[in-house]
């Protein structure tokens, strides 16, 4: 089965039609996932604006990732878990949507970047936790951490405006 | 309050600016984008410090010197969004009129800034212990919960 006749399938299950066609579901489905954003992306921002030099002066970068992290994290699962939900309410719909599509290419960006800065210079951080300017390594990270999650965020709000279908 | 008639939305509604903004094809949809991120930024930056007065998050950090910290970045989400949040309001002040919960909306909002510029401002700068800890907790619920009902009543003016 290829993947267009997958999300034909999908979209023709009971669960995807129930939460299209409810009068309550999808909107609190969407205010969920809208919600999680403040709590995923706002303290993420909290440790890029760390990152950059510009936020959270003088807290140690290692305690701002070790403290806020975890709830940045449960913010992220409630985001996918609605997410999914949403996607599965329309899936043919949004799989064609170009913004979708490069929606989710750059959260698998964010991915690489949080991943190579916790491989790399954040290995390092105990030399240079407490700098009010972190290494350029560290910024770099911080910046493409906003730069692409705003474009994650852009990218999900305009797919509703189905430009370009 | 008498300036609250449908005659002023309609005449909001009809200004340049909310004229412009309607009629762009883009224009809205930028505004949103904007508004949606500096509502992120204004997420973080009020719910590090009701974190940290919850005794959650950067707990290391004294509370009075985090809520300086921070402070800038709320402001300045909070500017953004009002500034963007009145925009997309002119586009279509009419049908805000009639929307339940962008009334609601406008009463939280009223209440979140008020309490965070006035209460909680001076539980979470006053020095340690000076407060009781269960009102401080209570005071981080509370703003929470204004800022909560600040953003899902104003998704819903979408479908209302």
């Amino acid at each position: 089965m290829d993947l267009h006749s997958f999300f034909q399938w999908l979209e023709a299950t009971g669960g995807s039609v129930a939460i299209r066609e409810s009068t309550m579901m999808y909107p609190l489905i969407e205010t969920t996932h809208v919600l999680t954003l403040c709590l995923f992306l706002g303290l993420v921002a909290m440790l890029d604006l760390r990152l950059i030099g510009i936020g959270l002066r003088g807290v140690p970068v290692s305690e701002v990732a070790a403290k806020l992290l975890p709830w940045a994290l449960f913010g992220f699962v409630l985001m996918s878990i609605s997410g999914a939900l949403l996607f599965y309410s329309g899936p043919l719909k949004a799989a064609n949507n170009i913004f979708f599509r490069i929606k989710l290419i750059m959260i698998l960006l964010t991915g690489v970047n949080a991943l190579l800065f916790h491989l790399t210079i954040h290995k390092r951080v105990a030399s240079w936790d407490t700098d009010p300017i972190p290494p350029p390594r560290a910024r770099m990270a911080g910046y493409l951490s906003l730069v692409l999650w705003s474009g994650v965020v852009i990218c999900g709000r305009m797919q509703a405006y189905n430009w370009f279908n | 309050m008498s300036f609250i008639n449908l005659a002023n939305f309609q005449w909001l509604e009809a200004t340049w600016l909310g004229t412009a903004v309607r009629q762009s094809l883009w224009l809205f949809p930028v505004i949103e984008c904007i508004h949606l991120l500096a509502l992120s930024l204004l997420g973080g930056a009020v719910l590090v410090v009701d974190m940290r007065l919850l005794g959650i998050g950067l707990k290391n950090q004294p509370a009075p010197e985090l809520t300086h910290k921070v402070h800038p970045w709320l402001i300045g989400a909070l500017l953004t969004s009002i500034v963007t949040g009145i925009l997309m309001f002119l586009s279509e002040a009419v049908k805000c009129y009639y929307s339940p919960p962008f009334w609601y909306k406008m009463t939280a909002l009223i209440l979140a800034t008020a309490f965070a510029l006035t209460w909680r401002k001076k539980v979470a700068t006053s020095d340690p212990g000076r407060i009781s800890p269960l009102l401080v907790k209570l005071t981080a619920v509370v703003s929470v919960a204004l800022w909560f009902g600040v953003a899902f009543s104003g998704r819903w003016i979408a479908f209302y």
